[in-house]
């Protein structure tokens, strides 16, 4: 945990985008305090970021007028707020029951050798960060997989390979 | 007769039926029928006539959850309907159906709910993984607020509804109601100790209603046809269809609505086609992650709450999760340990330093480093983490697989302590 200390005061807050704070604003309207906002603004930063950084959850808090603690609390708790720099895809890999019975740890593996990263780890491109996440609700056509938004069926080592030269392919356009 | 109140609209080979589709199909029909002069307490009437039970996993009857929301001159003027759309338990794939297929059936449902319970404002936990479901409701809600069919004075019956889709960050926890609160409400999510009740106090202390979103899409049927017609579907004791679904090594994986009360077999032989050829059943769970393993022995039993439970099992989600025999059983319940272990939200002592436990002890089994005493340690941890020890569901939800693990499978437990090693891998 050594990494993802608490937000210390010593950091300057970074300085929210126009956009940040216009999504922000519209998040105030939804819920009747401060508080709700904070986890949608972590949200919200995070999508324009890929990340919330120390300096973007102290903007946070400024701006919303939290505690740090609490928000940085509510940071570390959900598996999707991500408080360490991703790659620009972010694999989201069902390592449940249904996509363990129909073999994921296989196409884990595969993964694992011709990406060079496991859970947790981000490859030396950084175009890929690979994350397990519990099942994906797509069970009847496991192994699945998320890659940022899509979501991949029915996983072969082969199927793998083309999604992730497509996810590359994409980039270098 | 409509058979498949749950379904009738969904054809995921083609996107989702938009407003005025499904308004042909007999879409928002119920909101005519209340706008015609119905008053809340008669459309909780009708859902308590109706039998419905809960689908979200505990089965408990929706009429009789509502009729505890204080009602009256002098009850909170603020009142919140929560559509629980977290879907995380492992094995469980049916909401996601119901909102990428026909999103215009929850929000019927959301409006007859907020209706009956004096309810302004809604808000939809959906899961933050769910980004197609997220697209399918955004839109739904766009096209319901244009027809008017949300937001204030709803056809001139002097009923305001508001629906807030919020996602979530990740969290199995977020799935249990009052953990679900804590949540929306942008806190740590731990679960709160009942009582109150969310009913009286929930969502920043209002009276709060959490319903499943297939709870909440079976209303629009109730409404439309009547309850006499809801009672006509059933094949058991229970009331309505139900979407099942099947997922493991089966020919044909997938999920389907259905009468409650039909067998097993019905599910899994008919439905799913049985097993993939050259392999048999070994288990399974009838109804997600946190439910008792049952055996071939029991395919003959209704899909009912009641038959399931007497069979020491739960009907819960009604998604099925099917063990085959060349399939490791430790393996299995080892990767839901994993599962539930990471899931654990920390606050209670049983849950958050028995569940690492009890995975590191199933690490050690596949390892082949497993011990004699690990048995004992297993079975001493399924009635540490039982009901009633824990502050919440979680626990008791893992000891369930555990526990009927270790009494299923002792032997594979054993073969694995004395071969010191997984003997399913070659
Ligand atoms: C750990 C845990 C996770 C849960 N996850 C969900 C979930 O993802 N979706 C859901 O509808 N209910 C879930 N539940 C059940 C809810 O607490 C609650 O009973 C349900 O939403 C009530 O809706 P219903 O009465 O319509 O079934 C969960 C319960 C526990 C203990
Ligand atoms: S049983 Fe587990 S998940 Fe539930 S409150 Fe206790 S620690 Fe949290
Ligand atoms: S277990 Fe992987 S999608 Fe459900």
């Amino acid at each position: 945990m050594e990494d993802i200390l608490i937000a210390s005061s010593s950091q300057q807050p970074r300085q929210l985008s126009a956009e940040e704070i216009a999504e922000i604003e519209h998040e105030k309207t939804l819920y009747p305090d401060n508080k709700a906002v904070g986890l949608e603004a972590l949200k919200i930063v995070q999508k324009h970021q890929g990340w919330v950084s120390d300096e973007s959850l102290l903007a946070i808090a400024r701006y919303l007028d939290l505690s740090v603690a609490d928000l940085e609390g509510v940071a570390t708790f959900f598996n999707l707020v991500y408080r360490q720099p991703v790659g620009k895809n972010v694999i989201l890999f069902c390592n449940s029951v249904s996509c363990w019975i129909m073999g994921c740890e296989g196409v884990r593996s595969h993964i694992n050798k011709t990406l060079g990263v496991d859970f947790g780890q981000t490859t030396e491109d950084n175009e890929f960060t690979f994350i397990p996440v519990p099942c994906l609700g797509d069970c009847d056509r496991a192994p699945v997989m998320m890659v940022g938004e899509d979501l991949h069926r029915n996983l072969t080592n082969d199927k793998v390979d083309t999604i992730v030269a497509s996810y590359r392919a994409e980039h270098q356009e | 007769m409509v058979e498949n109140p749950l379904t009738k609209n969904i054809d995921m080979t083609r996107p989702p039926l938009v407003l005025a589709d499904y308004v042909s199909n007999d879409g928002y029909q119920s909101l005519h029928k209340i706008a015609g002069g119905m008053e809340p307490e008669a459309v909780l009437e009708m859902v308590k006539d109706s039998g419905l039970k809960g689908r979200g996993g505990a089965g408990f009857p929706t009429g009789l959850k509502w009729s505890f929301v204080p009602r009256g001159e002098d009850s909170p003027r603020q009142k919140y309907l929560v559509v629980n759309a977290d879907e995380m338990e492992p094995g469980t794939f049916k909401d996601r159906l119901l909102m990428e297929g026909d999103p215009h059936l929850l929000l019927e449902g959301m409006l007859i709910a907020a209706f009956a319970i004096g309810a302004s404002k809604a808000y939809i936990f959906l899961r933050g993984e769910y980004t197609q479901s997220f697209m399918t409701l955004s839109k739904a809600i766009n096209e319901a607020r244009d027809k008017g069919y949300l937001g204030r004075n709803i056809l001139n019956m002097g009923f305001d509804l508001d629906i807030i889709l919020h996602t979530s960050a990740g969290r199995y926890i977020c799935g249990e109601e009052t953990a679900l609160l804590n949540a929306l409400e942008g806190k740590r999510a731990n679960p709160r100790a009942k009582p109150p009740f969310p009913q009286v106090s929930g969502l920043w202390g209002k009276p709060t209603i959490v319903n499943n979103v297939e709870t909440i899409c079976n209303l629009p049927g109730i409404l439309t046809y009547g309850v006499e017609w809801y009672h006509k579907l059933t094949k058991g004791k229970d009331h309505g269809t139900k979407l099942f679904g099947v997922s493991g090594k089966v020919k044909n994986p997938g999920c389907w609505e259905m009468p409650l009360g039909l067998t097993i077999r019905e599910l899994l032989e008919d439905r799913a086609g049985g097993m993939q050829d050259g392999l048999g059943l070994r288990a399974f769970l009838p109804g997600g992650g946190s439910t008792d393993f049952m055996l071939p022995e029991h395919l003959d039993l209704p899909l009912d709450y009641e038959d399931i439970g007497k069979a020491g099992s739960r009907l819960a989600t009604g998604t099925m999760i099917v063990l085959d025999d060349q399939t490791c059983p430790v393996g299995m319940v080892g990767n839901l340990m994993t599962f539930f272990s990471h899931e654990s939200c920390g606050f209670c002592t049983p849950c958050r330093d028995g569940l690492p436990w009890v995975d590191a002890i199933f690490r050690d089994l596949e390892s082949g480093k497993g011990k004699e005493s690990d048995l004992e340690v297993l079975r001493e941890h399924v009635d540490y983490m039982g009901p009633g020890r824990t502050f919440c569901a979680l626990a008791p939800g893992a000891t369930a697989p555990l526990g009927s693990g270790l009494k299923y499978f002792e032997e594979d437990f054993k073969e694995h302590i004395a071969k010191q090693r997984c003997p399913y891998r070659h």
